[in-house]
Formats: structure tokens, sequence, C-alpha cells
């Protein structure tokens, strides 16, 4: 009755009941609502299923004329006619690989600067800097790199294969280089996962229990031992599922690397000798590539995308399983 | 007794302070400290670095007013494409050489064509993703929430974070370019691309901030008799505004920022087009495209074009960061 009183005195008591009930506009409303919201989520899904189907169909008939040649065929030379994938996926793995291992150890620390060492104060300037390093478009990581980092880059590569001319192992993966190389755009990757890695990092970092640690300082142990034996054994699965995330944004990394790779498309172990990755060929080339030339780079954006796919999917579940243990303990 | 707690006391408290520390450990630790920061320098370094030479560099042009008006000296930059492309191949991978070719100097110096494509297809696929994006959040948070399919699409979407960006340009290249021929490019094309990669990250960081919401808000909006719909829409919306803004703000500015799926969905134009049909530029093309040009004419316009981009992405962001801990302070 308390529900009439509040309603203007227009309304019959059958409206209002029919307001409450599953009848009545209302719940047609919301019906159309929720089938709404239903369709925008499936969106996603619809997106992704249609990457996968239009780009493999376009993609078909190279992966049918060069069959198991373009999977496996060591040389990429278009005006030659030979789609060979390898040496694009070894420089995007290379080059991958090459970023995280620079990006890794730095983004760790940084992690560890944000949550066990800096001021309250310092912290969020901190995050503030990582936050704009993420801002910056790949175009002008690019840019930067091409016009300022090359020229460094090179005298720095020459040292250091002059260096290590005489050194037997050491003479072939430092050898003699230009400025635009693998470890050029590894390098330029570097920076630009850093913000990733670390966000994710300090997340995971956040999640060690406050009790861990200060049990661990109350028993004499230094800011770097609780480090190592608290903080480091509680997060490497989530470590593990961040540099997953890293490598899967290095790998489709596009304009930057295309910059400074120097587009060679080479198996190579001379990590200053210039290289080609999937993203930046397709990039470079798609606009003005026709036939199979064409096919052939759409079935380079199936293979990146099956890549990043697994990739991807990989890190979730471990970040996802480390949600869960999380919880569990909580 | 009690003399001996005493002593023993300042035992335990020799040994806790520093002072009576190994040498070896507490120079670890120093080494740590330092280490820690050192990590954060060599991150801030090349930010500082490279915003620095993106401003010298860049800023003189972008103070005219003629960079706002005027079209891109379109001839300068295309006629000496050709001449580059034989010296350094599809690489241009030597600068020096690139460069070397070209001395000629023309006064007019432009960039408006690139600014309003920016905004057209940044509007345009803002316009496409963010209502698409919100619903698809309120789905998963309100009506999905951990059912299987809600679960499903989840899972789907941070994946779909991760697809990159170049991957979406093939994606429209092939499915929309291919389809109309050399119609098919234009600011509307490039819009869709961007729209794709800006839906996963605007679900994921709406449904974030759904999460925000307290559910005393639903219930008592239950309470009075208001339907679900209405009660997102009057009241769980509402509620989540802020952080929905700010998360839309940084899909946006990673949009705009993007140049991969961009190139080869929009085609390339000179001359200012408002439309959202026929070839467009935006800033980010024209950086990659006046870069591979070459030449100092061109450089200044790539340099220029850097400093215009970074400027609006960094508005967006922290603008976004603003909100954000707005929002924040509201919360505690």
């Amino acid at each position: 009755m308390t529900t009439q009183l509040e309603r203007p005195p227009a309304e019959s008591e059958e409206t209002s009941r029919n307001l409450l009930t599953e009848q009545g506009s209302g719940a047609v409303a919301d019906g159309i609502f929720r089938k709404v919201t239903l369709l925008s989520g499936v969106a996603v899904l619809v997106i992704l299923v249609l990457i996968a189907v239009t780009t493999t169909k376009q993609a078909w008939p190279a992966f049918s004329e060069f069959g198991t040649s373009y999977f496996f065929g060591t040389e990429w030379i278009p005006s030659e006619g030979l789609y060979g994938i390898l040496p694009l996926v070894y420089g995007t793995v290379l080059v991958s690989l090459i970023a995280v291992f620079f990006a890794v150890p730095l983004s760790i620390g940084i992690a560890l600067f944000v949550t066990e060492l800096a001021h309250r104060r310092v912290r969020s300037s901190i995050t503030l800097v990582i936050d704009l390093l993420a801002a910056v478009p790949s175009v002008v990581f690019g840019l930067w790199g091409f016009y300022q980092l090359i020229p460094i880059f090179q005298s720095v590569f020459n040292t250091i294969s002059e260096a290590v001319a005489s050194i037997p192992v050491l003479n072939v993966i430092f050898g003699p280089g230009s400025g635009s190389s693998f470890m050029s755009a590894g390098l330029i990757l570097a920076l630009m996962i850093i913000p990733i890695i670390t966000s994710v990092t300090r997340e995971v970092f956040l999640t060690v229990p406050e009790n861990d640690k200060s049990g661990s300082l109350a028993l004499g142990a230094t800011r770097w031992e609780m480090i190592k034996g608290v903080v480091i054994p509680h997060s490497t699965g989530g470590l593990t599922g961040a540099v997953m995330l890293g490598l899967g944004r290095a790998m489709g990394e596009t304009v930057a690397v295309a910059l400074l790779i120097g587009a060679s498309p080479q198996i190579s172990a001379n990590l200053f000798g210039r290289g080609e990755t999937m993203p930046a060929q397709i990039f470079r080339s798609l606009s003005e590539a026709g036939g199979v030339y064409r096919s052939a780079l759409i079935g380079l954006g199936v293979c990146l995308f099956v890549i990043t796919i697994v990739v991807n999917v990989s890190a979730r579940r471990m970040v996802l399983v480390i949600d869960r243990r999380i919880k569990g303990t909580v | 007794m009690s003399n001996t707690s005493s002593e023993s006391t300042e035992q335990v408290f020799q040994s806790l302070t520093s002072a009576n520390m190994s040498k070896k450990r507490r120079f670890r630790n120093a080494a740590a400290s330092v280490a820690m920061v050192g990590a954060f320098l060599v991150a801030a370094i090349p930010l500082f670095a490279m915003g620095a030479s993106v401003l010298s560099q860049g800023l003189g042009v972008v103070l005219s007013v003629d960079w706002w008006t005027q079209p891109i000296p379109g001839d300068v930059g295309r006629s000496d494409l050709a001449g580059n492309e034989d010296l350094c191949g599809l690489g241009f991978g030597d600068a020096a050489e690139c460069e070397s070719g070209e001395s000629s100097t023309s006064v007019v110096e432009g960039m408006q064509p690139a600014i309003v494509g920016t905004f057209l297809t940044v509007f345009g696929a803002s316009v496409m993703a963010i209502p698409l994006g919100i619903l698809g959040a309120v789905y998963l948070h309100e009506y999905g929430k951990t059912g299987r399919l809600a679960r499903f699409i989840r899972f789907m979407t941070d994946v779909m974070v991760g697809v990159p960006s170049v991957v979406m340009g093939v994606f429209i290249y092939t499915i929309w370019v291919l389809n109309f021929g050399t119609n098919g490019k234009s600011a509307f094309a490039a819009s869709l691309a961007l729209g794709c990669l800006m839906l996963p990250i605007v679900v994921r960081s709406t449904e974030e901030m759904l999460k925000l919401v307290p559910n005393a808000l639903r219930e008592a909006s239950a309470a009075l008799g208001t339907r679900t719909w209405k009660t997102t829409l009057k009241v769980v919306l509402p509620a989540a505004s802020a952080g929905i803004t700010s998360g839309c703000l940084l899909a946006v500015a990673r949009a705009a920022g993007e140049t991969a799926p961009v190139v080869f969905t929009i085609g390339y134009v000179t001359t200012t087009n408002f439309s959202m049909r026929g070839q467009n530029t935006t800033l980010s093309a024209q950086i990659y495209s006046q870069l591979t040009n070459g030449g100092s004419i061109a450089t200044q316009l790539a340099w220029g074009a850097a400093v215009t981009l970074v400027g609006i992405v960094l508005v967006l962001t922290l603008t976004a960061r603003a909100i954000s801990s707005r929002l924040t302070i509201g919360r505690t």
C-alpha cells in the first residue's frame, strides 16, 4: 500500500502492479535492452571470427599455391616469386626476444621501485612517466629512432663488433652491421613494451600479502632480501604472464620496427645485421601489392594473428590461474 | 634479572641496526635500490630525450598559422619519392643517403588535411566503438556476470586487445578496400579499422568501472520497482560515467596514434577532405610517409606532424588521468 501512497494519484493500482510484474511495456523494454547488450557483447566474437575467415579466404591462393614452401621456405623474395615466410617469422621472434630480454629486468626494477622503494608522493610521478611512455604513438618512436638513434647505434654496434672480432661465437652474433638492424628494432621495442610489462608486474607485486613482507623484515632481512625471499617467489607465475603479454605486444608492433629494422628478410645470427618482421613487411608492401604477392602478405597477417592469439591466450591463462590462486588464499 | 634483560635488548638492537650488518648484505641492499632507481632512469631518460628532440625539431613549423590552415605541399614530398626508392630500396635504411637528394625549399608548409583526417577517423571510430563497447560491457557485468558466454566473451576480449593493430588493418583491407576497389580507401574504412582496435579496450575498461559501482545502488533502484534497463541507464552508467569517460579517452588516444591500420585503408591526399568518403590522410600516416620521402621539407613536415600528434595524444591522456584521479579521491 505504501507504493500507492508514493505514486501520483492518477495511476491506478493495476498499472502499478503491471510495473512490478513481468508483464507490460517495461518487461518488453527490459528484454530488448538485454538483447541489445548481448548483441554488443557478441560483436567482439563476431569480429574475431570475421578476421579469421576473411583474411584466411584472401590468403588462400598463396597457401594453396605454395603449400609447405610458404610456411617453411627460407627465402622471401617477392620479385622472384619466392614466398617463404620463415625469415620474417625469425625476424619477428628474434626482435621480440631482444625486446623482452631488455625490457623485463627494467620493468621488474621499475615495478619494485614503485611498490617497495618509492615514497608515496614520488609514486604518482613515476607512474605518470610510465603512462606517458605508453601514450607515445609507435610512429613517433619510429621517427625519433630513425633520425636520432640510428647514427648512435651505428657507432656503438661498430665498436662492439670490432671489440669482439676475434672471439669465436661472439663475432658471429655481434658481427659487422648497420644502424638499422635486429638489435636497433629490438631496443626501441623494449622501450615500447616497458609500460605494459611494468603495469602487469606492479599489479602482481601488489598482491603479495603485507604480512609476509613484514614478517620477513621483522626477522631482520634487508629490503632486498625481503624482495628476493618473499616478493619474487610469490610472483613468479604472474611475472611469466606479464612477460608473455609483453612478448605478444612486441610481436605485433609495426611502424617503429619497420623504420629501424632495415627491411631485408634474412635468417642471420648477426644481431647487428638487417632483418625484417612480419608486421613490418605487411605494412611496407600491402598497399602496392597485387595478385599472389597480396595473398602472401595477407597470409602473413593470418600467421601473425594466429601466433599472437596463441601467445595472448597462454598469457591470459597464466594470469587467470594466478588470479584464482590469489583469490583462493585470501 | 632486569639488568641482563636490558643488556640483551641492547644486543638485539645493535644487531638490527644497519651499523652491525655485514658489509656484504648492506652493499647488496644498497645496490638493489640503486638498480631499481637506475631501471626507472633507463626508461625515463629516452622518454625525455625523445620529447626534447620532437619539440625542438617540430615546434617551429607548428607555431605558424599556415600549419593549421594550408594543404600539405604534396609535390615536394611525392616527387622525390620515386628517386629515393631507387636509392634506398623499400628499406630506406641509410638515412644519410635518403636525405642527400633533396635541397629544394618551398615556403608553404601546412598539415591541415592530416589534422582534419585524424579528427574525422578518430571521431568515426569512436562513434562506432564506444556505444558498442559500453553496451557490451553492460552485458558482461549486468547480465552475463559469471555465465559461460560472458566468461568466454571476456576472455576473447582480452585476446582481442592483444591482436596487433596491423592485423586489424589487413582485416578491413580485405573486407572493405578489396571489395570497393580504390573507392574503398576512405576515412570511413580507417574508422572501421580503428573502431575494431578500440572496441575491446572500451569493453574491458568500462567493465572494470561497472565493477566499482556499489551493488547497493542497483538494489536500491530495484527496490523502488525500477526495471533493470532503466537502473542501468539511469543509475549504474551515470555512477560510473567518470571512469568510463577516462577509459574511452585512453582508447581514443590509442586510436589517434595508430599508423599501421590507417595506412592501407585511408589512401593519400594533400588537400583537406572533410568527408568520410574518399581518400584522406592522418597525422600518423603523414609522419610515416614524409619520413620515407626524405628531404629537408618532408623531414620538417614529419617532425611537425609528430609534435601535433603527440600534443593531441597527451591532452587526451592527461585529461583521462585527471578524470580518473578525481574519481579515486571521490571513492575513498
